[in-house]
């Protein structure tokens, strides 16, 4: 088990900079994020866009800001489980929690902070009668580990550039791969289409364009999908994987379970300090909600601030917290 | 003003009303008139949570551009008729139209 003192749910800007300020205080964090990078939309939606509202920044790049973001908490040491939800919280007697992900990573805080931005980016599934059925039987949203794929055969379905991607380096992994597109053309970066249309032509993948995926068939386990052809012929391939790559989206997920104020997918927040109504938890940025919010990357890091001054008293409880400028004192890392 | 017509998911339809010289977008107005529209990325057309489908006043309003139709074409499903919220800006040419809300909500 993960031991810190507190458990940032969610790896964004305001997330990144809560460390920051939480370092200042002695303080130590770990955070989890869902997207298997740190960032949040920032670095998933929209790296190479300017942002112009980041004070001291006339312009920034939106992954520029994240990196500097990570250098200037560097000093506080945080620690990441990246590519994981947080799915259960449990209040230990002396107050603390204990965080569980879906994969069963556990890590023990005195204080949770939720900086999840507009929830946790699920994947976008297509519409298949017995999708959940095979879920995590054959069908897989994201590769996490390629060598799951070894040997086997794989289908993958979409037409941006994941799909893209994946598919060529799969070629070289799996014993079969297959990329099913709904047109006959690719959107994605056009050096990697080209790269798809050659494995295809040199025989190393099989490529079916205009087609749909139907429905899905196995016995417990995915063996068999059935594909639609814009002309409605039907085709069924043999597989062992179907790798469905549409997107993401965010969901609030399994916050909405946790028993706080939630409104309109927002968390109510009291202002005084962005606590939650359940003790030691705390929501800071774009998740959370109150009189007057504004949705701001600049919001998000003056809440960050009030509310880990607040936190102290959780982690340190029997320390007296003294306000200190960080031009007085300079950074001292952990 | 402009005056068209917005059918929720559930097959509802309102008539809304909306400036024309304010610079705002179909998405804007959308969210203000309180429709569960996500509009994650803001409206920069890299989400595709603002999805809508033209179900009259396409000959006005055009096909989707490019950029719309990279975002359009991760979607599982999508339409020769669909377009991005945030893609449209409210012009006279929305007079009339009827506009299908597709985007995924919470």
């Amino acid at each position: 088990m993960i031991t810190t003192d507190i458990c940032i749910i969610g790896a964004g800007p305001v997330g990144l900079f809560a460390v920051f300020e939480a370092g200042l205080l002695k303080m130590r964090c770990h955070l989890i994020d869902y997207l298997p990078q740190v960032g949040g939309q920032l670095s998933e939606i929209y790296p190479q866009k300017p942002i112009y509202d980041i004070p001291g920044y006339p312009e920034i790049k939106a992954q520029e800001l994240v990196d500097n973001l990570m250098d200037q908490i560097k000093p506080f040491k945080p620690t990441f489980t990246l590519g994981e939800r947080v799915d259960h919280l449990a209040k230990q007697d002396d107050g603390s929690f204990i965080i569980t992900t879906n994969d069963n990573t556990q890590v023990h805080a005195q204080v949770i902070v939720i900086a999840g931005g507009l929830g946790v980016f699920e994947p976008r599934k297509p519409v298949l009668e017995n999708l959940d059925h095979f879920e995590g039987k054959g069908v897989a949203y994201m590769v996490k580990n390629p060598e799951t794929f070894r040997n086997k055969k794989v289908v993958l379905a979409g037409g941006g550039d994941s799909a893209l991607d994946w598919t060529i380096f799969l070629a070289n992994v799996a014993e079969r791969v297959t990329l099913v597109h709904r047109n006959e053309t690719f959107r994605g970066a056009p050096d990697s289409a080209a790269k798809v249309f050659d494995l295809a032509n040199n025989g190393k993948i099989d490529l079916i364009l205009s087609a749909n995926l139907k429905e899905l068939n196995g016995n417990g386990k995915l063996s068999s999908i059935k594909l639609e052809s814009k002309n409605k012929e039907e085709l069924i391939i043999d597989t062992d994987y179907l790798i469905p790559l549409f997107g993401l989206s965010p969901k609030l997920g399994p916050i909405a379970n946790w028993g706080l104020n939630i409104d309109k997918n927002a968390i109510e927040v009291d202002t005084r300090d962005y606590s939650t109504g359940v003790d030691r938890i705390y929501a800071i940025g774009d998740i959370n909600t109150y009189p007057g919010k504004l949705k701001l990357i600049l919001c998000g890091f003056h809440e960050a601030a009030i509310m880990m001054h607040s936190a102290f008293k959780y982690v340190y409880p029997d320390q007296k917290l003294s306000f200190k400028y960080t031009t007085v004192n300079g950074v001292n890392a952990f | 003003m402009v005056t068209f017509t917005v059918e929720d998911q559930e097959g509802n339809r309102q008539t809304i009303e909306a400036p024309d010289d304010m610079g705002l977008s179909l998405m804007e107005i959308l969210k203000a008139s309180e429709y569960p529209v996500l509009a994650t990325c803001g409206g920069m057309a890299l989400c595709a949570t603002c999805h809508v489908e033209i179900l009259d006043g396409q000959d006005e309003l055009g096909d989707a551009t490019d950029a719309e139709l990279d975002q359009l074409e991760n979607l599982p499903e999508y339409f020769p008729t669909s377009r991005l919220a945030c893609q449209i800006r409210i012009s006279p040419l929305l007079e009339g139209a009827v506009i299908k809300l597709r985007g995924e909500d919470n």
